[in-house]
């Protein structure tokens, strides 16, 4: 889809965020990272190798096992001048220092009218597909949208995952980006030049003409691959990739319902409350005129992740679930 | 002691201490809503730590931050107005006495979570090192914050990199209505900082030069690049809580006790004692903050409520 002014170059979604933080830090000298095992052992995936060596221990810290501090101290920095890139392993970590992003990071800008700035970005990541049972295979990223303050960015391809993260680096409001654990080695073409993506703005990822695909993260991919299979079968897929869940593109959404009139919205994250609910409901206020049939999820289960292979594989969407999906939606 | 300078630290402690006895008025006139949790008895704390510090050190405070916020220099109309929840507040009447923060003046902010700023205080420990900017930062917190876990992550995170953040605990013996002797287990609070190998101290929080004595020394040692401090002043809140405590916890024998050691009555004693005040000039200053509390009161009841549009205003940049 995308055509390239520039010459490219294929990188892993891994190298895509080690690009970004690596021309980020050198660019300007007030963002530094601040979090577990990215010295030495750079990150649990790899992602901050080599920045250590680069930028030196103070503007690559290794921190303790202390993710209230960590979200707490890059608060403190980024209120104060500074452009932190903390991170959280895995985000099933996340409730450890939830107080921290829920009542400080997200609130503290409009709690003091406007007086500060919370330039912060806090990277994890989420998912299943490592067989790694109910403590690091989470999609939370549903809590977050419900806190006013907080941006949610989510890239599903290497050339989204290095141009929203040098956006969300620049960007002066606290952004929560998850990435996935099964995208880290995904490779993908991305300009030797470098570009931003702005935040706020879905790309259609597939043009079709009769059936409206929305998602986001690692589930693109497998609503690519459901789009190729549906497409043998002569039916034309859009598929909407969200890229951002804070802000929310709705006027992309409602652009494609316009045309395809049915939706099936796919997403790893439970089913019940999850971020598919809300932007289901955003299309009925929005665009309930232009469905010709009912909104279609593709979801999570409704349980902790199980570790056997088997029941983790049935517990989040695949190709013939979203498949069957389109099919039902175009009855 | 200058006589100026004596003048202004009383000076700071009665605005506090009449800013309080005003809001505890205006909250039984039900002219403020909601609560609010009142400074008055604490004032030689505020008062006398961040009467050391430069204009462009920070302090972090805590949900009894009125005191803070006046001893940082806030301005007094804008900070009753923000308690009144007025357009005019300091925080644009969206935070309130739980939020009162005041940024330009290296206020980073009131906090309703009890703990919650340490985090705060420790990330500025860490800009102020990235800077190269020489500045310090006070964390004030209560005894309650003691047993969060984010005071052992920050002052171990401060103690590992050397960070210029005085740790300064207001013991005020009770977290709401549970002392702290029925709650920490070390009776003697400094022990805390054993456990992160952190210089800890303990002060007479009643006595103003006592505590500036303490916080100058240890308002050095950071800024010399030396490393974070803890300090235990101890000290007492006069009014419950907040406006629905009954007290039920303390006795007023106890009470009366902590308000034999009044850090405004000792100082001013002190003062007289010295040659430095006279006791009329005292009544005089006593008076002029009262007409300043008065003034700033008129002003934030008289502002105008936030407009509707600030709803969806100041979210993001």
């Amino acid at each position: 889809m995308r055509i390239y002014m520039s010459k490219t170059k294929e990188i892993t979604y891994r190298q895509a965020l080690n690009e970004a933080l690596f021309e980020e830090m050198k660019r300007d000298e007030k963002v530094f990272l601040m979090a577990e095992d990215i010295g030495p052992y750079g990150g649990a995936y790899g992602v901050t190798l080599g920045l250590l060596e680069k930028f030196g221990e103070e503007r690559v810290r290794d921190t303790a096992i202390s993710e209230a501090a960590i979200i707490g101290a890059g608060l403190g920095a980024a209120m104060t001048g500074m452009r932190p890139v903390v991170e959280i392993m895995y985000i099933d970590f996340i409730g450890i220092c939830m107080g921290q992003i829920n009542n400080q990071v997200a609130k503290i800008r409009y709690m003091f009218g406007g007086k500060t700035k919370v330039p912060l970005v806090i990277r994890t990541e989420g998912g299943t597909g490592r067989t790694l049972g109910a403590h690091h295979s989470q999609s939370l990223e549903s809590w977050f949208i419900h806190i006013p303050g907080i941006k949610v960015v989510m890239p599903a391809t290497p050339y989204d995952a290095k141009g929203l993260l040098k956006t969300s680096i620049r960007d002066d409001n606290p952004i929560l980006f998850i990435e996935h654990k099964m995208l880290y080695n995904t490779k993908g073409e991305v300009p030797e030049e470098e570009y931003l993506i702005p935040l706020g703005q879905a790309e259609v990822k597939r043009k079709g003409s009769d059936v409206t695909l929305i998602t986001y993260s690692r589930m693109l991919l497998y609503s690519l691959e459901a789009a190729d299979e549906l497409e043998k079968e002569g039916i034309s897929v859009e598929i909407i990739d969200l890229r951002s869940l804070i802000p929310l593109d709705v006027k992309t959404i409602i652009a494609s319902i316009k045309k395809t009139n049915r939706v099936v919205i796919v997403e790893e994250d439970c089913k019940t409350g999850g971020v598919g609910a809300e932007v289901g409901m955003q299309i009925m206020e929005n665009a309930f005129d232009y469905l010709d049939a009912p909104i279609k999820r593709v979801a999570g289960a409704d349980v902790p992740m199980p570790k056997s292979p088997i029941l983790e594989k049935l517990a989040i969407p695949d190709k013939e679930r979203i498949v069957k999906a389109v099919k039902e939606t175009l009855k | 002691m200058e006589k100026e300078e004596a003048i202004f630290l009383l000076k700071k402690m009665m605005q506090i201490r009449q800013f309080e006895d005003k809001i505890s008025e205006l909250l039984g006139k039900n002219i403020a809503q909601g609560g609010s949790h009142l400074y008055a008895g604490e004032e030689a704390v505020a008062v006398g730590a961040i009467s050391v510090l430069n204009p462009d050190d920070y302090i972090t405070s805590t949900h009894r931050g009125h005191g803070h916020a006046i001893a940082k220099g806030g301005k007094l109309p804008e900070l009753m107005a923000e308690i009144l929840g007025k357009a005019t507040g300091v925080c644009k009447g969206k935070g309130g006495s739980l939020h009162l923060a005041d940024l330009s003046q290296g206020n980073l902010g009131a906090n309703g979570i009890v703990g919650g700023s340490l985090g705060i205080a420790t990330g500025a420990g860490i800009s102020v090192k990235m800077r190269k900017t020489k500045q310090v930062v006070i964390s004030f917190f209560g005894d309650g914050a003691l047993n969060q876990g984010i005071f052992h992550e920050s002052l171990n995170m401060a103690a590992k990199w050397h960070l210029p953040v005085i740790y300064l605990c207001e013991n005020n013996l009770y977290a709401m209505s549970v002392s702290v002797k029925r709650a920490t287990a070390v009776e003697d609070l400094t022990r805390r900082a054993l456990a992160y190998d952190i210089p800890a101290e303990k002060v007479d929080g009643m006595d103003i030069l006592a505590v500036r004595k303490a916080v100058k020394k240890w308002v050095d040692f950071a800024r010399e690049g030396k490393g974070p401090s803890f300090l235990v002043c101890n000290t007492y809140r006069y009014y419950g809580h907040s406006r629905s405590d009954a007290r039920v916890y303390r006795t007023r024998e106890e009470e009366k006790s902590w308000r034999e050691k009044d850090p405004i009555i000792l100082f001013s004693k002190k003062l007289i004692e010295g040659n430095v005040l006279k006791e009329e000039e005292i009544k005089d200053l006593e008076k002029k903050v009262r007409e300043k509390i008065e003034a700033a009161t008129k002003f934030a009841m008289e502002s105008p409520l936030p407009e509707p549009e600030a709803l969806y205003e100041d979210l993001y940049v």
